[in-house]
């Protein structure tokens, strides 16, 4: 996110300064694509234009109320199940307050679940097993979705709208069904086995399907648009001068484009790779419909607690400690990147 | 325990069909929830036209899924389909109302013997009736499985499945499993000789020391993929449901694709389930949901159904309606003597359960 004030020519009021605490990944987004603003040298974002007319409160408020009934309200209620404890019954868990005899409120957390999770290496394996699959998926849909968004950028306006547009189109399919397709793609009896086998370059169906490969193929083709848009927002509205001005100074392109383009474009990096981490941590379809026998991610485990077990505490208590594992390191990151740019733009 | 996913789109198109070309009538509608591709197409249609009910019917894919709905409430559904097991846990949370006997008199007609291994799960048979019942055994694609196993290889026996050197042979022509533990753990306890819902650690361990050899020789743990993946010769051998295999092989048959698909029940003997209809507590047309059970053990509406999803009724008075494949067929109607050694699945405690499925985890998994 540093990139966002640093270029020259941008006065620093064309940030946005509100909520500078608990900047998100939402905003380096909003910042990666809300440039333009800057650049019309008004020095103001469409965000100000927008606090100026309705009040900084409703527009702050709409957001967090959003946040409150959808996030913080159903977090709240997982996290009442997490403190129960299993029953048979509807619903399947004893109540966290009761009125016993003699008017007393009492209140029973059970701490158990967590400590559960703990005592079977089973969870924290699954959850390192997710987190070594998210960041490799990050990492092939950077290496792929960075020349995409790249090129796309530097295409003319024609052909980037169309570009775009191929980027967008698989949406209008349901996301279920691509991942399905993927099967009778890489099936032993699949378009890719049949063509090899019939250019005779292998005799029996090289395994694909149900591997570690194509579980990283369905991950990486199902949030790769996630990781070019970011991206695309940030590189097109790079100013060209800049390479421009690296050149007539000497900087060959690769230099150029390590020194100049790659650190302009960082939010879009950190915005991108985001999008395409989060989710794929609690990845569950794709896993469950491409991944093998010994696929191991913390989304099925929970699946198998809740389903299975139909333990929903422990399985609330699963959810929970992998919203903590990824939401503290996320919220660490986000504060030092923070800090960083501040020093940067304070000298 | 019928085909699952390839078949939802189709039973959803069905659901929607039925719906948009009934109109509501003055009756009332009655939600029905049921496994996908487990009913005749003309089931719901004649039972609309004979009663004027509107029926919406939805389809789902697992007893997990259809349970965690049951116990989270409202569902809004008025008849459902949970397996035996499933059932009786179902039962002692309180999610079933009894059942109106009087106003479902073709309950007589089910098959005492049956309904004595029910009452096991619902004593006094108070709370649901059978609709369909089959067995978990062996899918296999016979070609390809008697090609690496040899012709005179053990083809109708789980020594096929469980001992890695025969399994071995069979991992690369891909190997699928449920992924159902209250199933496939039961048939492996049997299989070493033990009590199937045996809840003995020590068991369990012994359990674990037959699973684990012949885990790396497992392609996936899935339970609807194997229809399709049997009848497009993807895989050669699956641990599957006796209809659900069946399906695969006429869906084989009809492709014409140079695929056999065959459905054994092993020597051994095997796990016999039950579904069961059944009707929430708080289900809001309890009435109709009493008519259409009432209807779906017609002696010509139930063989119309067996007929079309290849798995045995309980209903000894359908037997003349029935196709003389399905009624002969030993895979679907076992003879009495394999009848005898298969077991039916009894519930298991809270305990239990979360062992098994740590079991299941680890034979999944390897952790």
């Amino acid at each position: 996110m540093s990139g966002a004030g640093e270029g020259p020519g941008h006065g620093l009021g064309g940030r946005p300064t509100t909520g500078a605490r608990t900047r998100s990944i939402a905003e380096a987004a909003w910042a990666a694509a809300g440039r333009d603003g800057e650049r019309n040298g008004h020095g103001r974002t469409r965000l100000q234009w927008l606090m100026a007319r309705f009040g900084r409160g409703t527009v702050i408020g709409i957001p967090y109320i959003w946040l409150l009934l959808f996030f913080l309200l159903p977090f709240l209620i997982v996290l009442k199940i997490s403190f129960a404890e299993f029953r048979i019954g509807l619903p399947p868990y004893t109540p966290l307050l009761e009125w016993i005899e003699g008017g007393y409120l009492q209140i029973k957390l059970a701490f158990g679940n967590f400590l559960f999770l703990l005592d079977d290496p089973l969870y924290v394996v699954a959850y390192l097993n997710s987190l070594k699959v998210a960041l490799v998926s990050t990492l092939i849909a950077l290496l792929i979705g960075y020349p995409m968004a790249y090129a796309i950028a530097r295409a003319s306006p024609t052909w980037r709208a169309v570009y775009l547009l191929l980027v967008i189109l698989p949406f209008w399919t349901s996301f279920l069904i691509r991942v399905y397709a993927w099967i009778g793609i890489l099936k032993n009896n699949g378009l890719i086995n049949n063509a090899l086998i019939s250019l005779g370059l292998i005799d029996s169906p090289l395994p694909l399907l149900n591997t570690e490969v194509s579980l990283y193929i369905g991950i990486v083709y199902s949030y790769l648009p996630f990781m070019v848009l970011p991206l695309y927002a940030t590189l097109e509205k790079m100013d060209i001068a800049l390479i421009e001005a690296a050149a007539d100074l000497g900087c060959r392109p690769f230099k150029a484009f390590l020194t100049v383009t790659l650190p302009l474009s960082m939010p879009g990096i950190v915005a991108g790779s985001m999008l395409v981490f989060i989710p794929a941590v609690g990845e569950f379809v794709i896993p469950d419909l491409l991944g093998g026998a010994g696929t191991l991610m913390i989304g099925k485990v929970l699946w198998s607690e809740f389903f299975n077990n139909r333990d929903w505490p422990v399985a609330s208590a699963v959810a929970i400690a992998m919203l903590i594992f990824l939401v503290i390191p996320i919220v660490v990151f986000q504060y030092y990147q923070h800090k960083h740019a501040e020093r940067a733009e304070e000298s | 325990m019928p085909d699952l996913r390839p078949s939802l789109v189709a039973g959803i198109a069905l659901a929607t069909a039925t719906t948009l070309a009934t109109p509501a009538l003055a009756d009332g509608t009655l939600h029905f929830y049921n496994w996908s591709d487990y009913i005749a197409e003309d089931t719901i249609p004649n039972f609309e036209a004979q009663t004027g009910i509107d029926v919406t019917y939805d389809v789902y894919d697992s007893n997990e899924v259809l349970e965690a709905k049951l116990l989270a409430g409202n569902t809004g559904y008025d008849l459902v389909v949970p397996t035996g097991i499933f059932m009786e846990r179902q039962v002692k949370a309180g999610v079933y109302q009894p059942l109106d006997k009087d106003k479902i008199p073709n309950l007589k007609t089910l098959n005492p013997r049956l309904m004595e291994y029910l009452a096991q799960l619902d004593p006094g048979n108070e709370h649901a009736a059978i609709y369909m019942w089959g067995t978990t055994g062996i899918g296999m694609n016979v070609d390809m499985v008697k090609a690496r196993l040899g012709e005179d290889g053990p083809l109708d026996s789980y020594d096929m499945f469980f001992k890695p050197e025969n399994l071995a042979k069979l991992a690369d022509c891909g190997v699928h499993v449920l992924d159902a533990p209250t199933e496939l753990l039961p048939i492996a306890l049997h299989y070493l000789g033990l009590d199937p819902s045996s809840g003995n650690r020590e068991d369990f361990r012994k359990v674990e020391e037959l699973l684990m050899p012949i885990r790396p020789y497992i392609t996936k743990f899935h339970s609807s993929e194997y229809v399709n993946a049997l009848a497009n010769g993807d895989i050669c051998l699956a641990i599957g449901w006796s209809g659900d295999v069946l399906q695969a092989a006429d869906r084989a048959a009809e492709a014409d694709n140079g695929v056999t698909v065959t459905y054994v029940i092993p020597k051994e003997g095997t796990l016999l389930w039950f579904d069961t209809l059944a009707i929430p507590t708080d289900a809001p047309n309890p009435d109709a949901a009493h008519q259409m059970i009432n209807y779906l053990l017609e002696p010509e509406v139930t063989a119309s159904i067996s007929n079309y999803v290849a798995y045995a009724n309980a209903n000894d008075t359908s037997k003349p309606f029935l196709d003389e494949e399905v009624l002969n067929d030993p895979r679907i109607y076992p003879a009495d003597d394999v009848l005898d050694r298969l077991f039916p699945d009894r519930a298991s405690t809270q305990a239990v359960d979360r062992l098994r499925t740590r079991l299941w985890s680890k034979f999944k998994t390897g952790i």
